[in-house]
């Protein structure tokens, strides 16, 4: 059991508690920074890091965007906006896509509630402009020539929907339609 | 000197002060980012040299707010107190041999006058804002540099026993045996302290204390008149480490492979990086801790050390024994 501290020893005590902070602070001097320089040293970006959103094509080289909207739904703060339209075949396309990048905040919720994985976030944020107007970005700024983070996907492929040159039970891994009025198993 | 050559050293050291409390700014944010893995501003100029001088065109063309409901006069001639003063006591410094402005026999008592009409400075501020935490900053202030300064002169008194005069130049002079620093240490370290205080440099800073006061006294001011009020505290922490420097540590005194100028200016540089590595190291103290570790501690330390070295003084001479 240790004694009640003197006086004398808790002075002592305080000042070495302060020299050693000091000499410690003045030791940092000599670490690594911490610092990235940044025009110069870029920093490193995750593969998933939410910046500059990008729409993607599929690998026949068409837009993915099927103009369902649910990205515009999802965005918290409305920055999405499009309209749908349709080919002759049948295939629905946004006719404009726009997004207001001085409102987006780079949640990805869009990425999230796309079903046909076209819109994507990508590792890009140096995007800054002198004049507001030049953030908002038109579906020709958008569409990228790639498929993005999805190689090989691609909606219609996969889908039960009949469009032209593909009908119903046609896509891949689907079973030809059944006649649920037929009698046969 | 003659009456021209002082007036271009007035001048000159007028110009050198003013560039080196402004280029304090950026040495003191790049040490503190030095001390803290970062880099600091870097990118004005050659190491960001520069960015001093984008500090001071910024903050002059800032708006100059004075607030409608403030006692203008005062509130106006505030900032410009510790800038003047913080100035006007570098005049009894010497830089070097034969290079002061004056070399007055009360030197020391000069210094301490002109550090002690700082006080109203901050006082004046605090008043003449009409604002809440100005007021309580300049009390803590006033407060925290009359309980500072009252020791701040009693830890010289030893000094001054041991060289005899109050001179500056004298009391470097007396220190061509050995430094003040070591017989005294007490003496240092007390004025040290005080010194903090006195500028209200951290760890001390509590009367611009952020957390609890919003910026204490210079809470209304804007553009350059609280760039004078920056002004004084850097040139504050420019004085003090020049006087710990001509009162303990030899003035321009050293080897003599450098020319004393030289010499006085490296010491006045360490002890201003020890000024910011006490503000990178050490936290603030609660106000009532700072007050009683002055009056309880400090002011027994520097009575206690002035005795002592009377008694040494008088012991030696001789002059004491029967």
């Amino acid at each position: 059991m240790a004694a009640k501290e003197s006086w004398l020893y808790r002075q002592l005590a305080v000042i070495g508690s302060q020299v050693k902070s000091m000499a410690g602070v003045f030791l940092h001097g000599f670490r690594k920074r911490e610092t990235i320089l940044y025009p110069e040293e870029k920093p490193y970006l995750a593969p998933r890091f939410r910046g500059r959103i990008i729409l993607s094509r599929d690998p026949d080289g068409q837009e993915r965007c099927v103009a369902c909207y649910l990205c515009a739904v999802a965005c918290p703060v409305d920055c999405i906006a499009l309209e749908k339209t349709e080919d002759e075949t049948g295939r629905w396309y946004p006719a404009w896509f726009r997004i207001n990048f001085s409102r987006c905040i780079y949640c990805g919720y869009c990425e999230e509630a796309c079903p046909t994985y076209a819109i994507q976030l990508t590792p890009d944020f140096e995007m800054s402009e002198y004049d507001r107007r030049n953030m908002v970005y038109e579906k020709e700024d958008l569409l990228i020539s790639g498929t993005g983070k999805y190689p090989g996907y691609s909606f219609y492929r996969v889908s039960g929907l009949a469009i032209g040159g593909k009908d119903k039970g046609e896509a891949e891994n689907e079973a030809p339609p059944i006649d649920v009025r037929g009698l046969m198993p | 000197m003659s009456a021209v050559a002082m007036l271009v050293f007035i001048v000159a050291l007028f110009i050198v002060l003013l560039a080196a409390a402004a280029m304090l700014t950026w040495i003191e944010r790049r040490l503190l980012a030095w001390w803290q893995d970062r880099y600091g501003p870097n990118r004005a100029g050659p190491f960001g040299l520069l960015q001093a001088v984008a500090d001071v065109v910024k903050i002059l063309l800032k708006e100059d707010w004075i607030p409608p409901l403030s006692d203008k006069g005062v509130f106006v001639i505030a900032p410009a107190i510790v800038a003047v003063t913080m100035l006007v006591a570098f005049a009894v410094v010497p830089f070097a041999p034969g290079l002061v402005i004056a070399d007055l026999n009360i030197g020391l008592l000069f210094f301490l006058a002109m550090t002690g009409l700082a006080v109203y400075s901050v006082t004046f501020a605090g008043w003449a804002s009409n604002n809440n935490y100005a007021l309580l900053g300049s009390l803590r202030t006033a407060a925290q540099m009359i309980s500072y300064e009252v020791f701040m002169g009693l830890s010289l008194v030893g000094v001054v026993i041991l060289a005899g005069s109050f001179s500056l130049v004298d009391i470097v002079e007396a220190q061509r045996g050995m430094w003040y620093f070591v017989p005294q240490f007490v003496g240092l370290v007390v004025f040290f302290l005080a010194a903090i205080a006195e500028t209200h440099r951290l760890p001390f800073d509590l009367p611009e204390a952020e957390q609890e006061l919003v910026a204490g006294y210079h809470t209304e001011y804007s553009g350059m008149k609280f760039g004078l009020f920056f002004l004084g505290e850097y040139l504050g922490m420019v004085l003090s480490s020049a006087m710990i420097v001509t009162l303990f540590f030899g003035g321009w005194l050293g080897p003599a492979f450098l020319p004393p100028i030289v010499w006085f200016v490296l010491k006045v540089a360490f002890f201003l990086a020890v000024f910011l590595l006490l503000r990178a190291a050490l936290p603030r103290p609660r106000y009532d801790q700072l007050m009683s570790y002055a009056w309880k501690f400090l002011l027994p330390l520097a009575l206690l050390n002035a005795l002592v070295t009377g008694a040494v003084v008088v012991a030696m001479s001789g002059e004491g024994a029967t």
